[in-house]
């Protein structure tokens, strides 16, 4: 009896790792919170249309980037581009794939959404610690006419390796000497208060959760879960409601033709409209990939985001990418290779 | 009892040598299956050590032992110090145990002593439920009720007014130690960590400690009894002394089993590497820093870091394991 | 004669406390189940074992997949572990009873016992996955495995040690083989033991996230593909209940309260074994 068990039991573990084989395989992706949320609809579709899935797992931009720099998957996704030596060291390439906006999120009773007005010196000076209540005369200064409570300000930031974080840090960098020359940009840093949550996901469930409470996130963490966001003083001076239009007008500054490797930080961009946080997302994809039928399967679907996942993207207030770009991003496709030939556009 | 006889050897018979032979070529494979088996257990831990050792190298040639007790954690700069890990996994566990021991031991003198023999059994049963209860499962309620409730309750101010006096008092308000207990908004820190922590290891020092007391002879007991000490004269004076070794096993046993606990504390402990004095600030352990950053560690000195990270954790968690186990052996509890 | 008075109160106090200690215990069993009663109560639906695990921010989804994994893994991981841990606690037992060989190994055996599941994790990431290149439903099965080895390897040898030694003796008198004698009389007698065993080692890995972490990943779609990342309820839950969705958070505590409802079935029935085993 037993003996028949095990071997029943045996032969349903062999069948399952057969008809593994025979499904169609996913194409598998991590990294960058930043973007999934514009992802996940996206792969949706694309399943619905192709019957192809898109397995992304958004750990984090940190966590994208070693992940495709192992191997483990096809592509990765930072919001923080590498550099020329990391991409070489490493035999990838990198092309954006969308644009958007980081929105600073709070949690205080009474106060609506986009009724707080922040900057660049203030939001340093709470995120270091050093202006630690609601009321501090620094935040009074730009919301004279908001009643703030006299609690506390809990920070909460990423506890895992964000290309969030990276934008957020580079663009309070640029508004405060303070920030820029004891902590830095990058896609972790030495936080030196505040609470650690796990992806955008996290840190939006955190600040939900905690009275007197602020945190940073992409756009649509904000809008799809109902959470109050703060205006922001621009480099020009105006006070900017974050928006897709406020996105888009940061996002025309960007110049992607002169990007060497497309390599472009767009947080602080000039122009009355602006909003000053934006950032965009990078795609990261092996030059020699291992497994060139992946590859193809990603970049088939990266051709048709770029065609037809615009209305999408624009409905959760993402940037798409300009047609000339992207032109120029197909273009630069013909470095990816298997066996000397380019793998998009082969079949 | 159902026997089932295999081939009789006889050996008089000539042709019941290759049966013979077969018998022993059967037996031997089964003993070095069974071998194999056996090593195999041993030469998993044995790689377990040596993976990590290997994978810890880099970080340990840069540092040194001056990891231990670094305590800045900076990935950009690629300088790594644990002190702040180590601090956090310590303290959680201590303060788990002082929460937790006392606990364990009412609820084992409960049941052992006072408890009616009705309801002992459903009693039992039901705290070892509780050690069923996986960890994510704590780290879920953790996060969505206790923490707010430390937040809202314990660490806030009560202010409250009695005989036309206000009274706004605090824990950080407390002369000499209020700084243990500085006021913060967030109920994510050390504090409420420990007491999931203690409420996971509840049922596992309570079943051990209600083994242990029951090991004591009853003539022992009874003759304590019979002298004419009341039940908890018996458990202070006889009892407990009696099972000292096998107790402070269990309790180790426990303490293990806090130092590696991962699922519950990420949760909840605010994964801060500041280190604060107070215990309403968030931070963080050894286990809850890899299962956040493991996943993204660019460089090989971070990812190095972090496996050095886990190889501390063991060293200390196999150190109070072993010294459980040799106690808990010593007790006569296996 | 009287009892001092003192000492009469000092015992009521201390019984007093605990009885207060056994409230309490019991008070936090009760709270955790009551809470992960109602609120996965609001995710059960036939949905739930139908549908895949959805996307952010929209409205039903399940958590087939992820149901399917979990199975899988467990599955594969307690195949594999079985056969192992018995036979290790075999020789532990009967080949190499008293030994100073086997007293370390026992040892080394409860120390993995209790070694902290993330250290399993990440060996394990270190031999399967790194250097295969990807996630994989094996590497977690192995993860998954690992922590079930010792579990099974010391109950065997607990329930071997239980079986009297006439029973060995006997049948050797009848000339039986030893091997013989272990497959058809010992393992025989203490079934009923071995088996609790396993569903301890079921019901203790059912449970476990940290190992998957780095292992096995998550997988939004159903996949029965072994050499790819697969979804399981614990991941699903920590990703699902540290975000913002309401749809995601409910379905994440209705994972938690499959697998809590599980765990009690298989501990349940463990013990249930264990009991009929002792009237024998």
């Amino acid at each position: 009896m037993k003996t028949a068990l095990l071997a029943g039991a045996a032969a349903a573990v062999i069948s399952l790792a057969m008809s593994g084989a025979a499904l169609a395989a996913d194409i598998t992706g991590a990294g960058s919170t930043f973007i999934y949320p514009v992802f996940a609809k996206w792969a949706d579709a694309y399943k619905t249309t192709t019957g192809i899935g898109l397995n992304y797992q958004a750990i984090g931009s940190g966590g994208g980037i070693k992940q495709v720099e192992a191997k483990t998957v096809t592509f990765g996704a930072t919001d923080k581009p590498l550099s020329d030596d990391e991409l070489q060291k490493n035999g990838l390439v990198q092309f954006p794939m969308i644009m958007g906006g980081i929105v600073p999120i709070f949690n205080i009773d009474g106060v609506k959404p986009g009724a707080l007005v922040l900057d660049a010196p203030s939001l340093a000076g709470i995120f270091q610690g050093k202006i630690t209540r609601w009321d501090d005369a620094a935040i009074k200064a730009l919301n004279p006419s908001v009643t703030l409570p006299s609690a506390p300000i809990v920070v909460v930031h990423r506890a895992d390796g964000s290309g969030t974080t990276f934008n957020f840090t580079d663009y309070l960098g640029k508004g405060s000497k303070d920030w820029a020359d004891n902590i830095g940009s990058d896609t972790a840093v030495e936080w030196p208060v505040g609470v650690g949550a796990k992806g955008s996901d996290g840190v939006a469930n955190t600040v939900k959760q905690t009275a007197g409470s602020i945190g940073y996130v992409e756009y649509a963490y904000a809008a799809q879960n109902q959470l109050a966001y703060a205006d922001l003083k621009n480099a020009a001076g105006k006070t900017i409601e974050p928006s897709l239009d406020t996105f888009a007008a940061a996002a025309s500054n960007a110049d992607w033709k002169d990007a060497r490797n497309f390599n472009l930080v767009i947080t602080n961009q000039p122009g009355d409209t602006s909003w000053p946080i934006a950032a965009s997302t990078w795609v990261l994809i092996h030059t020699q990939p291992t497994d060139a039928a992946a590859t193809a399967e990603a970049l088939k679907f990266f051709d048709w985001a770029y065609k037809n996942g615009k209305d999408q993207a624009k409905a959760l207030d993402y940037v798409s990418i300009p047609d000339a770009v992207v032109t120029q991003i197909e273009a630069s496709w013909s470095g990816i290779t298997a066996g000397g030939k380019p793998i998009f556009g082969a079949d | 009892m159902a026997v089932t006889t295999g081939e009789t050897f006889d050996s008089s018979d000539g042709a019941s040598g290759n049966q013979a032979r077969r018998v022993v070529v059967q037996d031997r494979i089964f003993y070095y299956l069974t071998l194999a088996s056996a090593v195999f257990v041993v030469v998993m831990l044995i790689g377990v050590m040596v993976s990590l050792v290997v994978g810890a190298w880099p970080a340990l040639e840069k540092f040194g032992p001056s990891f231990i007790w670094t305590q800045r954690w900076s990935p950009v700069k690629e300088i790594f110090g644990a002190l702040s890990p180590i601090y956090g996994t310590i303290i959680t566990s201590v303060i788990a145990m002082i929460i937790g021991i006392p606990v364990s031991f009412g609820i084992a003198i409960f049941l052992t002593e006072i408890c009616p023999d009705a309801i002992r059994r459903p009693i039992g049963v039901a705290i070892e439920l509780l050690a069923g209860i996986p960890s994510i499962i704590y780290g879920l309620w953790g996060f969505f009720y206790l923490a707010p409730f430390m937040a809202a309750h314990i660490q806030g101010v009560w202010k409250f007014s009695l005989f036309g006096w206000n009274f706004a008092l605090s824990l950080g308000g407390i002369p000499l130690i209020g700084g243990l207990f500085a006021n913060s908004a967030s109920g994510l820190n050390l504090f409420t960590a420990a007491v999931i922590l203690a409420i996971m290891v509840l049922p596992f020092i309570t079943s051990i400690t209600r083994d242990v007391f029951q090991t004591v002879p009853t003539l022992l007991r009874e003759s304590a009894y019979g002298m004419g000490m009341t039940t908890w004269e018996v458990v202070r004076h006889i009892v407990i002394p009696y099972c000292r070794v096998g107790l402070v096993g269990g309790i180790m046993l426990g303490l293990g089993r806090a130092l590696g606990e991962t699922m519950a504390v990420t949760f909840v402990i605010g994964n801060s590497h500041a280190i604060s004095a107070s215990l309403f600030a968030p931070a963080t352990t050894i286990s809850a820093t890899i299962a956040n950053e493991f996943s993204e560690a660019t460089t090989g000195v971070y990812t190095s870091s972090l496996i050095l990270l886990g190889l501390v954790l063991s060293i200390i968690t196999f150190a109070v394991l072993g010294l459980a186990k040799w106690l808990l052996v010593r007790g006569d509890i296996k | 004669m009287a009892v001092d008075t003192r000492r009469k109160t000092t015992n009521t106090i201390a019984l007093g406390l605990s009885i207060v200690a056994t409230v309490v215990g019991l008070f936090f069993l009760a709270a955790i189940l009551v809470t992960l009663v109602v609120q996965g109560f609001s995710a059960l639906s036939p949905r739930l074992l139908t549908e895949n695990t959805p996307p952010p921010n929209v409205d039903g989804g399940g958590l087939l997949n992820a149901i399917f994994g979990s199975v899988a893994m467990t599955l594969i991981a307690i195949v594999v572990a079985t056969p192992v841990g018995i036979l290790a606690g075999t020789y532990l037992t009967e080949y190499a009873r008293g030994s100073k060989v086997a007293e370390v190994a026992k040892f080394i055996n409860d120390v993995l016992l209790s070694a902290p599941s993330i250290i399993i994790g990440l060996f394990v990431y270190t031999i399967l996955v790194m250097p295969f290149g990807h996630f994989s439903a094996w590497s977690g099965a192995a993860a998954l495995g690992l922590i079930a080895l010792p579990v099974i390897n010391r109950t065997t040898q607990d329930m071997l040690g239980l079986v009297p030694n006439a029973l060995r003796e006997a049948a050797a008198a009848l000339g039986t083989p030893r091997w013989k004698t272990m497959t058809h009389v010992i393992y025989r007698a203490a079934r009923a033991g071995i088996l609790t065993g396993v569903l301890l080692a079921v019901a203790r890995i059912t449970g476990e996230t940290a190992p998957l972490l780095f292992t096995a990943l998550n997988n939004q779609f159903f996949s029965a593909d072994l050499g790819g990342p697969m979804a399981n309820l614990p991941y699903v839950i920590y990703q699902f209940a540290t975000s913002a969705d309401p749809n995601w958070q409910r379905i994440a505590w209705g994972a938690a309260l499959l697998i809590t409802l599980t765990i009690l079935a298989i501990n349940i029935i463990a013990r249930a074994l264990a009991g009929g085993k002792q009237q024998s």
